[in-house]
């Protein structure tokens, strides 16, 4: 093995140039895959932590009716808090909501909007709640920056609310945009509006009802009260695996490109020492090596580039990647308008998982291109091969 | 005398498949090479030489016959075998030198002990007497490109010599020498022979080695066409 190695790294040596180029275009996939999977892993992060931060906590009960995305079913959707709930409520590690339907008018325009009422005094998600908490004459109301972009409105606009109370007759109200907040989380911004939940409740003549049960990050629900459906953090972020899991579909096919580039210089390399080192190869077989263990030796030799490459890009790479880390990568887009949990700042996470899996898919990839040119030798006539003589 | 054989070819016949029929390099070969000889398969082109010295060397094997080398059938071995063989006990020499351009003359010379996987300080040893045979201690740190082609050809002796073989192969060993160079390589080997009592077998037209062989054999049309013992006409260094 120690022959082997010495070998190796003496033939890449002297092979000069062409390793040169090989090693950068490797080492170039390995940085490139690295850096993309770890915006990927980046972003997952992300959007799941702004989306407990900000929407769904460390996991929700909804009530068994309640379809987020179907609007019609949210006037059957409620329900009287669940007296197991209450202790729990009151210890500050579960909160309430309330979600109905209504229609705002800003600027003279109609705009449906979920209607949601949150407790004022919560502590569960990063909403600025206690905004709510003013003395005015109109309804206070807290907007995302998506919808306040979206709808023109700003702190202090007013603007008139109608809704349909529980017993079917609708109802309006002015309300008063008391802040606006910015969380990364379309969903809890685009088309929400967040008033107090006694507020809500007394508009609809609904009191105790909530749609919602929304937990702490940590809480550990043991009892699931009946008519109420548990929605665990891992079924809640579903949406954000999916189109991670679809984005990565696409980034595949780029690292592919990155790999069958760098491929095709090691297999291109492979050929053209199989064909202009025979005498070598004779050699080898002359001073006691089988030719199974010469191709073993250009396989290892080809396999070395991988090597050669994770050390560049150490030294390149790492820089790079701890740079990208620290700074992130600005989209050049607005991503509010994705329709998704997305910051405009990605910051990649790499895991040591992450380099661990690059490095070896790319080696175990380089040894096998490296060993497709390599099994002719296995075919040579090592007599032909001393003289050189092509075969 | 039996103990003393190192290479004993009995009935061989080597053929070389080709479009329409086979073409025939050896046949019916019958012929035994002992300790410390100093011998060569002497010929024109396509005699069959280079082939009968490929045989001997276990880099090809008999379609027929037998060959039989320091006590192995070369037609049996495995490649596995066949390779342990030439790592133990045989040295090759060729024509065009074969050397690893990217190692230095230490390090080609050290090759064969590597695969011995004879301990470093032993392996020291070895390669600086071997390279003190051949006259190229103060070339340790050369690569074959900077040598000359005389030297390089001492180099290849020096790798195979190294390991101390039973019998080493060399097939036109001058071909590409300078007459002053080859007087010189084919000295060091008769010295060799002389010292260390290994067996040489070359293949060879060349007039400079045959002036030095103790046995000249013939070879024609791939059959032996005489074989003679000789006193050698070059014995300066003796």
């Amino acid at each position: 093995m120690k022959l082997a190695i010495k070998l190796a790294y003496r033939n890449l040596i002297g092979a000069g140039l062409r390793t040169v180029l090989n090693v950068t275009v490797l080492s170039f996939s390995f940085v490139m895959i690295i850096w993309m999977k770890g915006l990927m892993s980046g972003w997952d992060h992300q959007a799941k932590t702004d989306m407990m931060k900000w929407e769904i906590g460390g996991g929700q009960l909804w009530h068994q009716s309640y379809d987020p995305l179907d609007p019609l079913t949210w006037f059957d959707s409620y329900a009287t808090l669940p007296p197991s709930m209450e202790t729990h409520i009151n210890q500050g590690d579960m909160m309430g909501m309330l979600v109905v339907q209504g229609t705002v008018f800003p600027q003279g325009r109609m705009l449906p909007v979920a209607l949601k009422g949150i407790e004022l005094q919560q502590q569960i998600l990063a909403i600025p709640t206690q905004l709510l908490d003013t003395a005015t004459e109109a309804v206070p109301a807290l907007i995302g920056e998506i919808m306040a972009k979206s709808s023109g409105l700003k702190t202090g606009d007013r603007m008139a609310l109608r809704w349909r109370n529980a017993f079917g007759t609708f109802d309006a109200a002015d309300v008063e945009i008391a802040g606006i907040f910015s969380s990364n989380v379309p969903q809890a911004e685009q088309g929400q509006l967040y008033i107090a939940l006694d507020r809500l409740q007394q508009m609809m003549e609904l009191p105790d009802a909530v749609t919602i049960l929304t937990y702490k990050e940590g809480f550990k629900i043991n009892e699931i009260p009946d008519g109420w459906v548990h929605q665990t953090k891992s079924m809640l972020t579903r949406q954000v695996d999916q189109m991670i899991k679809t984005k990565s579909v696409g980034q595949s096919i780029l690292y592919f490109i990155l790999l069958l580039l760098a491929m095709l210089a090691i297999f291109d390399t492979q050929v053209l020492s199989v064909f202009r080192r025979q005498k070598e190869i004779g050699t080898y077989v002359a001073l006691g090596y089988t030719r199974k263990d010469v191709v073993g030796l250009f396989t290892f030799e080809g396999s070395m580039h991988a090597v050669f490459a994770a050390a560049l890009s150490m030294v390149y790479g790492l820089p790079f990647l701890a740079w990208q880390a620290r700074v992130g990568w600005t989209l050049p887009v607005d991503a509010s308008e994705f329709g998704m949990a997305m910051a405009q700042t990605l910051y990649p996470v790499y895991s040591a998982g992450l380099v661990v899996t690059t490095v070896l898919i790319v080696t175990i990839t380089t040894a096998i291109v490296s060993y497709l040119p390599a099994r002719k030798i296995a075919k040579m006539n090592p007599t032909d091969a001393l003289r050189g003589k092509i075969q | 005398m039996e103990e003393s054989k190192v290479v004993s070819v009995r009935k061989l016949l080597k053929q070389f498949p080709m479009a329409k029929e086979p073409f025939t390099a050896l046949s019916d070969v019958s012929i035994e090479f002992h300790q410390a000889e100093f011998a060569g398969l002497i010929g024109p082109s396509g005699s069959g030489k280079t082939t009968l010295l490929n045989i001997i060397g276990s880099l090809d094997v008999p379609t027929a016959g037998e060959a039989i080398v320091l006590g192995k059938s070369i037609g049996k071995l495995s490649a596995r075998e066949a390779a342990e063989l030439r790592r133990q006990k045989l040295g090759f020499i060729f024509q065009s030198y074969n050397l690893l351009a990217v190692h230095t003359v230490y390090e080609n010379v050290e090759f064969p002990l590597l695969l011995l996987r004879i301990p470093a300080a032993k392996r020291h040893k070895m390669v600086m007497e071997a390279l003190d045979w051949v006259g190229l201690t103060d070339k340790v740190h050369s690569r074959p490109p900077q040598l000359s082609g005389g030297q390089c050809q001492r180099v290849a002796i020096a790798r195979a010599m190294v390991k101390k073989p039973l019998l080493v192969l060399a097939d036109e060993p001058t071909a590409n020498l300078d007459a002053a160079n080859s007087h010189h390589i084919l000295q060091t080997m008769l010295s060799l022979n002389h010292e260390l009592k290994t067996s040489f077998i070359f293949a060879t037209h060349d007039d400079k080695v045959i002036s030095y062989l103790k046995r000249k054999v013939f070879l024609l049309d791939g059959r032996i066409d005489r074989d003679e013992m000789v006193t050698p006409v070059n014995t300066a260094v003796l």
